[in-house]
């Protein structure tokens, strides 16, 4: 919205029957787009670590011989998750299923969901290791973009009259009943919108970083309030994996939003960052 | 769960599995040729040099890494890799109490040093609970004791020309004898230790018996078992394959392994 009127926004392309605004600047665009990569890669290598040893636990420490509060595994010939004492079966997909030559295997994540495809924890590490630093790094950045560059201010920015219950619960019912804003009102981000993209820049993947970092038993040492804070490191890396999911429930409703809302025309402000305005319906009540 | 519900159920899992396989099968083979390319390899592995930089950056050089209570200690400490060394020679070590077991120091030393675990448990010894992680992901704490590699180090007289301390091993994995190695400043750091002890008795066997490293701001297949040598090194060019450990020449571990 405000963007529109910004000195460093191009000139509007000369198309003149809606009207274009120019909603995403070019860090948001590089970062959209560098860390859509970087936690796909995330995300599937993550998945190939996660199968070295397919349990999770609470606390400082964790074995084989402890008690996991989650767990993926398999019998003689099916494969199951645990959550507590539920067991779910999951033949197939997850514990166990059949890789791409029809072999069967055991490893808790399919080839098809890792980085690389058969068993390779060296190789899952390296992928890891090395977009972990693509992920803090242009997190930083941007995070440091966002509050000079003012996109925080005035995109982000949650004003007192959107934290009325009844502003949230107006977007919550127009969202169940996708609804989405028209006109001026498209350039701007909704309450809903705000809280989850603070949610995920501010929240989501700063936890990813430092729960990922209180694994390091050399950062366990240099930052040692981390294994406070996360109450350790197998605590550390249970939180670490319900994050991740998170963040794909995240990708999962953004996809649909973006399906939902229009796909050329966000695919394209996302590119370019020229959004074409829908044009205001009338009245339909 | 119905016994009728299950094979068709399982049937319709495998028979979508499969056909989920084939038509990903170019974009995977595909992705796993991205992932072994030299040039890709090299790129990715620019991470374990920016994590010892960092870290090495962050922590003084002798910040100590976490020590628990006996509180805090494992109910069982899980071993891993090899959990008894294969072959006549340390079946007898353990029939005579490892009473024959020696720990050369070599190298580039002033005093090379061949020690029994007498000399070992009559030095000055430290006890400390940490944290053992393994690179799986999983952890175990438990409570060593023996002397500081440093003291060894230095009864040996180490030269300045030394900048690497390799351990050598007795369990043999398929065509070669364990080993590892890490850099002076871990060699040196007040935890690391020859430790013989877990949790005040004896080390047992399948965690390394009669000695064995504790390293503790990496991860657990540094801290090398069944301890036959130290030797100091200017260089792991010529040692294994060069990468400096077993794993690190075989499947590619980190040498370093702060992460």
């Amino acid at each position: 919205m405000a963007e529109a009127d910004s000195p460093a926004a191009p000139p509007a392309p000369p198309l003149a029957s809606s009207r274009r605004v120019y909603r995403h600047r070019l860090p948001t665009r590089i970062w959209h787009w560098v860390n859509a990569v970087t936690l796909l890669v995330m995300l599937m290598s993550g998945l190939m670590i996660f199968n070295a040893h397919p349990r999770l636990y609470w606390g400082q420490y964790g074995a084989n011989p402890d008690r996991a509060w989650f767990a993926i595994g398999s019998t003689a010939d099916t494969g199951y998750v645990r959550f507590g004492e539920t067991r779910i079966e999951t033949t197939g997909v997850l514990g166990r299923w059949t890789d791409a030559k029809g072999r069967e295997q055991t490893w808790a994540f399919p080839g098809w969901a890792t980085i690389p495809t058969s068993y390779d924890l060296a190789a899952g590490r390296r992928w890891h290791l090395f977009f972990a630093w693509v992920l803090s790094i242009g997190l930083t950045l941007y995070m440091l973009w966002s509050l000079i560059g003012g996109h925080l201010r005035r995109d982000l920015h949650i004003r007192r009259a959107e934290w009325s219950p009844r502003h949230i619960w107006t977007d919550i019912k127009d969202h169940a009943r996708l609804r989405f804003p028209r006109g001026e009102a498209a350039a701007r981000y909704g309450i809903l919108q705000k809280l989850s993209y603070i949610g995920v820049i501010f929240v989501l993947l700063p936890l990813m970083i430092f729960t990922g970092l209180t694994m390091s038993p050399g950062m366990g040492t240099a930052w040692p309030w981390l294994l406070d804070l996360f109450g350790g490191r197998q605590s550390a890396r249970s939180i670490h994996f319900i994050a991740a999911w998170l963040l794909v429930a995240f990708f999962l409703v953004h996809i649909a939003m973006v399906v939902l809302a229009g796909p050329l025309n966000e695919l394209r402000s996302m590119i370019g960052g020229w959004f074409t305005l829908p044009p205001e319906k009338e009245h339909e009540a | 769960m119905s016994g009728i519900i299950l094979p068709r159920r399982k049937l319709i899992a495998r028979a979508g599995g499969l056909v989920a396989a084939a038509g990903a099968l170019p974009i995977l083979a595909g992705c796993d040729a991205i992932s072994e390319a030299p040039a890709v390899r090299k790129i990715l592995s620019m991470g374990e040099e920016m994590n010892r930089a960092s870290q090495r950056a962050l922590m003084d050089r002798d910040a100590l890494a976490r020590e628990f209570t006996q509180a805090d200690l494992s109910p069982v400490f899980r071993s891993n890799g090899t959990k008894l060394p294969e072959g006549e020679a340390y079946a007898g070590h353990v029939a005579t109490g490892f009473a024959n077991w020696r720990v050369q120091v070599t190298g580039l030393v002033t005093r090379p040093l061949s020690l029994s675990m007498a000399d070992i448990r009559a030095m000055p010894q430290r006890t400390q609970i940490t944290r053992h992680d393994c690179v799986e992901g999983w952890s175990a704490i438990g409570g060593w004791t023996g002397p500081q590699l440093s003291r060894v180090l230095a009864a040996a007289g180490v030269r300045d020309s030394a900048r690497f301390i390799v351990f050598r091993c007795a369990d043999r994995i398929g065509d070669a004898l364990y080993y590892e190695s890490c850099d002076m400043v871990d060699a040196l750091h007040p935890q690391t230790l020859l430790a013989w002890a877990l949790n005040g008795e004896v080390l047992p066997i399948a965690n390394g018996a009669p000695v064995r490293l504790r390293i503790e701001r990496q991860l657990g297949y540094k801290h090398a078992k069944y301890l036959t040598g130290i030797e100091a090194v200017a260089s792991l060019d010529g040692i294994g394959a060069g990468k400096g450990g077993f794993w690190e020449d075989r499947i590619d571990y980190e040498w370093y392994a702060g992460i």
